[in-house]
């Protein structure tokens, strides 16, 4: 195995660089460097930017900006982040907290991307040097992406209304059976007016629940009112089979712990 | 393919080496400066075998490359003993009988330092917590936990 590692001070080189065949942008190298590590010889080069703004956190009235750089553990420790903290420390150990990446884990495969998940529930805008589109767009064409990822945006959730959950058979940490997220607008009385459902391990990629989410509209959070978007809590999905569950297991499951997320 | 140069300090010395670009800090611990505490256990980031204090933050030295680590403070386990006095985690290990085969001793030991660094009482809970990212095949893990409560309480024992 031999790997090149190019660093840059500025996005804009490093994009330049990452052009080239075989080169691949490291982040926090928890993927990139594990795939060198096993024998993968498709990648030849890495390229990385050294600039210290793409660890940047901002939080401005409401707006929340994440340098792509920004680690699991460092969105842990900021005080105006709790409500993301149960997707944050639902990535890995301790040691693969203080080095994954907001921007890694968004090209992170199934069964991996837990992060991603509460990114997509949160409908983040995924920023490059030059263009901003929706999260759903950038994980749809991430594969044949060649753009560094500088930073993810979105509407700080109120605590109440962001929930996730992630299922895993090793405590604390272990890999994904399946993660949820869930934004969920309701009135004093309780009624769901607005929900963002989004799935992990149901594809190769983060989803979202559409059926689910429409079904909850007009909903109080009750067993017997939300059975209706459990029932649709399936469609579309193509879940991964691994040797954590098999994509049948996961399919069973999934209206069980969106029902207890949904209730809890 | 190309040398470069990397400089960081390791366990308070500064080390200064010519690595193959791309060597992991784990290769180029063991295999260029002769630190073999951190151990290579699977190379993927799943056992913690490897992990290190860099920068006051525990990291995985198989998943690190050396050259982004120019400059660094760099924390092993072959560096706590002070003048042939064992570490309180260290001495604690070995009375709890916390180490067995001892591959994965001083990824723990790395694990449990940066906890009771930040955290000196930490709850049983925390130490579980702490040791997640880290694999022992032979103890069964409670020799392990219990090493580290007792060595917070000698440690601060020690404190007061
Ligand atoms: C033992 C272990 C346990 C893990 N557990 C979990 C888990 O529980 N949940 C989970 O979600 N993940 C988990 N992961 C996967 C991984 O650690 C995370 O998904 C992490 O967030 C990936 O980020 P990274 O910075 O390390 O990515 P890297 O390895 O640096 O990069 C991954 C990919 O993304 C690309 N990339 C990274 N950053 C950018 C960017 N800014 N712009 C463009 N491309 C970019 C890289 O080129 C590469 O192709 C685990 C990994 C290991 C080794
Ligand atoms: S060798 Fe690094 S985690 Fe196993
Ligand atoms: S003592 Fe043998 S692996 Fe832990």
């Amino acid at each position: 195995m031999s790997l090149a590692l190019r660093s840059f001070s500025t996005v804009k080189d490093a994009n330049a660089a990452l052009q080239a065949a075989g080169t691949r942008y490291l982040g926090g190298g928890t993927l990139v460097v594990r795939a060198a590590n096993e024998g993968d010889v498709s990648v030849s080069s890495l390229v990385r930017v050294t600039d210290p703004g793409l660890s940047r956190i901002a939080v401005s009235g409401g707006d929340v900006r994440l340098g792509a750089s920004v680690t699991m553990a460092a969105i842990l420790r900021h005080p105006e982040l709790t409500a993301l903290a149960p997707a944050a420390r639902a990535v890995g150990g301790p040691a693969i907290r203080n080095m994954a990446t907001v921007g890694g884990n968004l090209f992170a495969p199934a069964p991996y991307g837990d992060f991603a998940v509460a990114l997509l529930a949160l409908d983040a805008t995924v920023i490059t040097e030059d263009s901003e589109m929706p999260i759903e767009t950038f994980l749809a064409g991430r594969d044949t992406s060649r753009a560094i990822v500088t930073a993810v945006g979105f509407s700080l959730p109120k605590a109440e209304s962001f929930r996730f959950l992630k299922v895993s058979r090793v405590k604390p940490k272990g890999v994904s059976v399946l993660s949820i997220a869930a934004l969920l607008e309701r009135t004093v009385d309780g009624t769901v007016t607005a929900a963002r459902i989004a799935l992990g391990c149901m594809a190769d990629r983060p989803m979202r629940a559409t059926a689910a989410e429409k079904a909850l509209l007009g909903c109080k959070l009750t067993r017997q009112e939300i059975a209706p978007a459990l029932a649709a809590a399936g469609e579309g999905i193509a879940p991964i089979t691994d040797p954590i569950a098999s994509a049948w297991y996961r399919a069973e499951v999934l209206p069980v712990h969106l029902g207890r997320l949904l209730l809890s | 393919m190309a040398k470069v140069p990397v400089q960081f300090t390791l366990n308070g010395s500064e080390k200064a080496e010519f690595i193959e670009s791309g060597t992991t800090l784990l290769n180029a611990l063991r295999d260029k400066i002769g630190d073999t505490s951190p151990k290579g256990g699977c190379h993927q980031g799943t056992c913690g075998a490897c992990s290190v204090i860099i920068d006051g933050e525990l990291k995985l030295s198989c998943l690190t490359l050396a050259e982004t680590c120019g400059g660094a403070d760099i924390k092993t386990t072959a560096g706590l003993a002070e003048g042939g006095v064992l570490h309180p985690l260290q001495r604690a290990f070995l009375d709890a009988f916390a180490t067995q085969c001892g591959f994965c001793t001083p990824g723990m030991i790395m694990a449990a330092k940066v906890l009771l660094d930040r955290t000196p009482n930490p709850s049983r809970e925390e130490v579980v917590e702490a040791l997640s990212g880290n694999i022992c095949r032979c103890t069964g893990y409670e020799p392990i936990i219990q090493a580290v409560l007792t060595a917070a309480r000698a440690s601060s024992q020690n404190a007061a």
